[in-house]
């Protein structure tokens, strides 16, 4: 399977593709946005397991749990709003609370939405589902990511929050890599700060490393793909080995992956930390790039936080 | 025995049942639990492909509670039905119990779907029956709604759906009592004319007194035999039927219960 130069809903769909061959319960539930993932290509070949529910999100995720209650492995697709907040209740109680296996596929994620606007970004659908005891979050950054970690995504049982980016994405890992759901991976280790970095914002995160590299100051670069359950063994331990952590992800700078890593932090080993992220405001249309920006997303925001952390952690000390 | 004497005393078990559970725990949705007992005498004694012994069997048929505050009218039943003791039904709502207040698989064995936020259910119940109908089976989901409960956005959503789906392996039931916590339907948010809406939604529909067990049979019967659509048997029914100190009133939703009511209630049934 080609997992560069692609855009990721073609990746997506030919793994949903790949192992609907293996496993024959596997089943897609739809809200009239197959167009947009392209799970067309799905219904193609599976028509009998493809139920589209049109334009009715709380319907979708109430059908796709009765589907898993008779032993069905749907997967839920739509914009991450829709997949969120709209369904909130839904996931809650139908999913959750009811321990049925379902997998919640939503794209477009934060700045992602782009020119469909604010009314379709959704910087708080982490902070939601990190509340729904025995929910999975993941947040794959490349093709090759996304293939490694989907079948562990089928094999898990219990409900997976995908936050899935839809087209174009910037490749972060060598293909073969391997990586395990609820491990976090160390990209680069450094010694002055770690940033902690999920989704588009790996790549500001490297970037950022760059820029700080010609300066002297040399950070490690940590790659959360799985905010929950989160690895905060490699956290505590990139916390006492560099005294200094930066978080960056294209979400709310509350309840996401910054407060995920803080809550960490201050239970196990509290040192100087700063969050890049959205801050308190809703999103607007825009191109990806004219977000961040706007946002404080990019690289240089990044390095930024990180001679700020690292300031403070002379000025602090680190507590141990 | 006749047929109606056997489904009418099964029904006064699951009342008898119901009061004991809630007499006990003091407190409880009496009225729309009473206002189902019928229903469910006949769908547990005589149409569901169930077995106490498994209540996990494979190609059984399955009933989810959309309106899950009814969770104490099929303890009485799964209990009467030999699924758990009648002593269980001491526990309604006690610490660490099996039965729990709204109704829930993971807890209690019988149930097939977790409920209790109104609407929720019936959309399982229609990806239920869209299961079946995937792997062409025999067996059939029942679904109970609450007309409060039709109040609920999601009921349409998964009404539509299934219409639209021609899903003849859904047969779904309204516990027509007309009253709500607030007041009765019709002054809050009449759902009327509901018979329309469901046939409007491409359903077969009809219309019977929920308290009448061949009424009921025999609309069961006929709903098993429709092809091509799914089923909304309508019940009018009175909540809190069967029990003087609540029967027709709107209080009944969610009540204190004494034991000496339950008693004297049970008595006279």
């Amino acid at each position: 399977m080609e997992l560069k130069n692609r855009q990721l809903r073609d990746i997506y769909v030919d793994l949903l593709l790949h192992y609907a061959g293996i496993h024959e319960n596997l089943v897609i539930v739809e809200a009239d946005l197959m167009k947009a993932l392209k799970t067309t290509l799905f219904q193609e070949k599976y028509p009998h397991r493809t139920v589209n529910v049109g334009v009715a999100e709380a319907n979708m995720i109430g059908v796709a749990a009765g589907l898993a209650n008779m032993g069905k492995l749907p997967f839920t697709h739509t914009f991450t709003p829709f997949a969120s907040r709209r369904v909130f209740d839904q996931v809650a109680l139908s999913v959750c609370y009811a321990k049925l296996n379902v997998k919640m596929c939503g794209s477009d994620p934060g700045v992602m939405a782009m020119l469909n606007g604010g009314t379709h970004m959704s910087f708080e659908d982490v902070g939601l589902m990190r509340g729904l005891p025995g929910m999975t979050i993941i947040e794959p950054v490349d093709g090759v990511q996304l293939a490694a970690l989907f079948p562990q995504i089928i094999d898990h049982d219990g409900p997976v929050y995908i936050r899935l980016l839809r087209q174009e994405f910037d490749p972060i890992y060598e293909e073969g890599t391997s990586f395990s759901l609820g491990k976090g991976v160390l990209i680069a280790q450094g010694t002055d700060a770690t940033i902690v970095s999920t989704g588009i914002m790996v790549k500001e995160a490297l970037d950022a490393r760059a820029i700080l590299l010609n300066e002297g100051i040399d950070v490690s670069v940590v790659n959360i793909h799985t905010i929950k359950p989160i690895d905060a063994a490699l956290i505590v331990e990139e916390a006492k080995r560099t005294g200094a952590i930066v978080t960056a992800e294209n979400h709310f700078i509350a309840n996401g992956l910054g407060s995920a890593v803080a809550e960490i932090l201050v239970e196990q080993h509290p040192v100087p930390m700063e969050r890049i992220g959205i801050k308190d405001h809703f999103g607007e249309v825009g191109k990806k790039d004219f977000l961040m920006e706007k946002y404080g997303l990019k690289a240089v925001d990044i390095a930024q936080a990180v001679r700020k952390a690292i300031k403070r952690k002379k000025k602090e000390g680190t507590r141990v | 025995m006749d047929k109606r004497i056997f489904l009418e005393e099964k029904a006064r078990e699951i009342r008898k049942g119901i009061l004991h559970a809630i007499g006990n725990l003091g407190v409880g949705h009496i009225g729309g639990s009473l206002s189902i007992a019928d229903c469910l005498a006949v769908l547990y004694f005589e149409h569901m492909n169930i077995d106490p012994a498994n209540p996990k069997k494979a190609d059984r048929d399955r009933f989810v509670l959309s309106k899950g505050h009814g969770g104490p009218a099929v303890y009485a039943t799964l209990a009467l039905k030999g699924y758990f003791p009648m002593a269980l039904l001491d526990t309604l709502n006690a610490s660490n119990t099996k039965l729990p207040s709204h109704t829930d698989m993971n807890k209690t064995p019988g149930i097939d779907m977790t409920t209790g936020s109104l609407g929720q259910g019936f959309s399982a119940a229609v990806g239920m029956a869209t299961a079946l109908q995937m792997d062409r089976s025999d067996a059939k989901i029942y679904a109970l709604i609450g007309d409060g409960e039709s109040q609920e956005g999601q009921i349409w959503e998964a009404a539509m759906f299934a219409g639209s789906r021609k899903l003849d392996t859904l047969i779904a039931f309204t516990d027509n009592n007309r009253m709500q916590i607030d007041g009765t339907v019709g002054e809050i948010n009449n759902i009327e004319p509901l018979r329309d809406k469901w046939v409007a939604f491409n359903w077969d529909v009809q219309e019977i007194d929920g308290h009448d067990v061949i009424a009921i049979s025999e609309a069961i019967a006929r709903a098993k035999k429709t092809k091509n659509k799914p089923s909304m048997i309508i019940l009018n029914t009175v909540k809190g039927k069967g029990a003087a100190f609540c029967e027709g009133k709107v209080a009944s939703h969610n009540m204190p219960v004494t034991k000496d009511m339950a008693k004297d209630a049970i008595e006279r049934l």
